[in-house]
């Protein structure tokens, strides 16, 4: 079992671990952020850079430094690796010249954008970005296309994170999308604009981590944080059934995955679940959502960790089967 | 007269067909290292010779191939990389154009010490005649018995196929170029791993630049001990140079690795000097990627030692006052040339030529060239000299593969060394040089 130093916090984790899934395991400030890496898809990461550390010591056999600053979600540790985060200066500037690449095309409407609250970019741009941006050139633009019936793309918002491209390719069993062109006009695009036609296609947004792809059963309905994520979950013979509902007041204005802390998906949920169980009286509620609290979405809201809320909840969500929320499974 | 190597007959006519090729002593090193030597053998001569990769990075090859995994039941792999894109360079189509059987004999001999049994040619999309000589050339090698099953009765089988891409810089890149050749989009793999470990299918590859293959073949003819002699220090052997820019006499040169620059330049025998009696300005020594560098320092290191063509001494004194051998891509520049013009050329092509895998080369690239088009055409301010050298400074070293650090090298030069004329671009526009160009662009008519 190699022993990895990161910034100053020894832990030791199983070979083949990556740098960043070693900095959560340690968890607190020192997690890179990272906007492409998604733990549950494979071959991802590498792509948008801003997970990048320095490696000061190579290992215990090598203890050369890397020359570069290399990806933290595609770097294997090596034992007696020492690698630096937040406690490099040049690691920290670097990361905020890719949150300003990022941004260089990306639109700055967060108000009129269907994911603010929810998207990463925007977390990451307050937490490393610059307040000003100072590229003076017209950005590029895409036209919003529908790739399917229920998912909207807009391809202006994206970041090419090949995350809904690894999602068509693990996760559903047939791939129509993918990345077309080159440079800065690559765009995530369906072949003559072929539908997304397939039970797990819903993914493809919840895995978006920007206002790209949205769910058009819910787009422009609410702002994230006037609708209260419940956990919840049913019967499904196709997934888990395990989901996270957005409701509005006693309806279901939303379905999604559950995401864990790092916003990936739990458990991936099928098409049906997503966008055709829109009644409250198709679920069995779990109880509230563990939102953190520093979230835009838990504002004037509640958290689990408040016992004074408890009592609330309880009376709400502890009995569903008296209340036959479930009656027609 | 340096020492010819790979163009020893180029002067022969018809050289590039089997009958005269095999007359002038063609194939010999694949009987010897078949006869003679071992596989393990010809690597132990590579490496004894000290050749480094010509493509541009000049890695040592004989390390390279001594890298390559060797797990039993699992095929290996030799790619040659034709997919030369670098501007200023065109060395490797000269060379198959006019040689092709040195590359192929120089496949033979390579897939042999590598133990791969089949192996690939990657070329370009626009060498599309030149795929057609190689395929000819192959053609009359299977005729004659050096390529296919049981070659020169020793038992070892090997099958060569040239893969034409489809035209992309980014496919010079070999992990991209893998990508390619297994028929998906070229964009670089994440490394680690390796090609030397995991590569083509999978399994484990060689990917060598076109030069590197052909220099294998007088190494292994004269010896590896033989081949050490010539150039200088670790820069071993001769090396294709590809003269461009204002000279008397562009074209590809073969030197012996160690010729001083200024000799280069000026005699006869090379570049033949500046044409029309011009001062020269500046070099970009190595293809479009490496610094530039202005005269005083392409001429003489900043100790005031000779530069070499060599692979230290052109890297002597570091990014600060060196550049680098590269490609062997040299483009001589004038007194008259626009440094900024030729930057933004430049850019344009690597913004061009970006994948757009990760975001740093992706968006800085474009961001880059639209700030020169900018101070090219008057409307640049002195603030955004400092602008391009801070973005230059974000892409470097940050991306997956070396195209972000060839894109931001040039700028960082020229800013370097040139920057009072990036200045002059930005007070006085009216110096602008193009002025057609402006006007146009901005729909004026000229006054």
């Amino acid at each position: 079992m190699p022993k990895v130093t990161i910034d100053g916090q020894m832990i030791e984790v199983p070979d083949g671990t990556t740098i960043l899934q070693a900095a959560r395991m340690i968890g607190g400030p020192i997690v890179p952020p990272a906007m492409c890496y998604y733990s549950s898809l494979k071959t991802s990461g590498g792509y948008c850079r801003t997970c990048i550390v320095k490696v000061s010591k190579g290992s215990e056999k090598d203890p050369r430094p890397m020359p570069k600053p290399v990806a933290s979600c595609r770097t294997t540790v090596m034992d007696g690796m020492e690698v630096q985060n937040i406690t490099s200066p040049e690691v920290v500037e670097a990361r905020k010249g890719v949150v300003e690449f990022l941004l260089l095309n990306h639109p700055l409407d967060c108000p009129i954008c269907d994911q603010a609250g929810e998207c990463h970019l925007q977390d990451l741009a307050y937490e490393h970005g610059l307040s000003k941006t100072r590229y003076e050139f017209e950005r590029r633009t895409f036209e919003k296309i529908d790739i399917g019936e229920k998912i909207k793309l807009h391809m202006t918002r994206c970041i090419l994170c090949y995350r809904c491209v690894k999602v068509a390719d693990q996760v559903t069993n047939k791939r129509v999308h993918g990345v077309m062109n080159r440079g800065d006009v690559a765009e995530i695009s369906t072949y003559i604009q072929h539908a997304v036609d397939n039970d797990f296609s819903g993914n493809m947004i919840d895995v978006c981590p920007v206002g790209a792809l949205t769910d058009r059963t819910f787009r422009f309905q609410s702002r994230i944080w006037n609708v209260n994520p419940m956990d919840a979950h049913r019967d499904c013979k196709t997934c888990s059934g395990k989901v996270t509902l957005w409701m509005k007041g006693n309806d279901v204005a939303r379905v999604s995955a559950r995401k864990d802390k790092y916003g990936e998906v739990i458990d991936w949920i099928c098409n049906d679940c997503r966008f055709e169980k829109k009644d409250a009286h198709d679920w069995q509620m779990d109880g509230p959502t563990n939102i953190e609290r520093h979230s835009v979405i838990s504002q004037n809201h509640y958290s689990l960790k408040e016992p004074a809320h408890k009592p609330l909840l309880n009376t709400l969500y502890t009995a569903p089967a008296d209340r036959q929320l479930n009656s027609n499974n | 007269m340096g020492k010819k190597l790979l163009l020893q007959h180029d002067h022969v006519p018809g050289i590039h067909s089997y009958e005269v090729y095999r007359k002038h002593g063609g194939y010999a090193s694949v009987e010897k290292a078949m006869k003679q030597l071992s596989a393990e053998a010809v690597v132990e001569e590579i490496k004894k010779s000290g050749l480094r990769g010509r493509g541009g990075a000049g890695f040592p090859t004989g390390m390279k191939w001594s890298f390559l995994a060797k797990p039993p039941g699992v095929p290996r792999y030799l790619v040659c990389n034709a997919d030369e894109s670098e501007p200023g360079t065109f060395k490797d189509r000269y060379l198959m154009e006019r040689h092709p059987h040195l590359l192929i004999e120089g496949m033979i001999t390579s897939s042999f010490a590598l133990g791969a049994n089949t192996s690939y040619i990657y070329i370009r999309g626009e060498y599309f005649y030149v795929s057609r000589i190689l395929e000819k050339a192959i053609e009359e090698a299977y005729a004659n018995g050096w390529l296919g099953k049981n070659i020169l009765g020793t038992g070892y089988d090997l099958d060569l196929y040239v893969q034409v891409g489809a035209g992309a810089y980014i496919c010079g890149e070999e992990t991209a170029l893998l990508e390619s050749l297994e028929g998906k989009r070229g964009n670089p793999r994440i490394k680690p791993p390796f090609p030397a470990i995991a590569g083509l299918y999978g399994c484990p590859t060689v990917v060598n630049n076109v030069e590197t293959i052909a220099a294998v073949v007088p190494i292994v003819t004269m010896g590896g001990d033989e081949y050490a002699k010539i150039g200088i220090g670790k820069s071993t052997g001769t090396k294709l140079i590809s003269a461009s820019g204002h000279i008397n006499k562009p074209g590809v040169y073969e030197i012996e690795l160690g010729v001083p620059v200024e000799e280069f330049i000026y005699s006869e025998e090379y570049c033949g000097g500046i044409k029309n009696g011009k001062q020269l300005k500046a070099v970009v020594a190595g293809g479009s990627s490496v610094p530039i560098l202005p005269a005083h320092l392409i001429l003489k290191t900043v100790n005031g030692e000779p530069r070499l063509m060599s692979y230290e001494s052109l890297s002597d004194g570091g990014f600060a006052t060196g550049t680098m051998l590269g490609s062997g891509g040299f483009i001589v520049m004038d007194e008259d040339t626009s440094i900024v013009k030729n930057l933004w050329n430049f850019t344009r092509f690597y913004h061009h030529e970006s994948c757009g895998q990760c975001s740093p080369c992706r968006e800085g690239t474009g961001w880059m060239e639209k700030i020169l088009h900018r101070i090219l055409h008057g409307h640049g301010k002195i603030s955004d000299i400092d602008l391009l050298w801070d973005i230059q400074g974000k892409i470097e070293g940050k991306t997956i593969c070396p195209l972000g650090d060839a894109a931001a090298w040039p700028v960082a030069a020229a800013i370097r060394h040139f920057r009072s004329e990036f200045e002059e671009y930005v007070k006085n526009p009216g110096s602008i040089q193009d002025v057609k160009h402006y006007y146009r662009l901005n729909n004026l008519t000229e006054a």
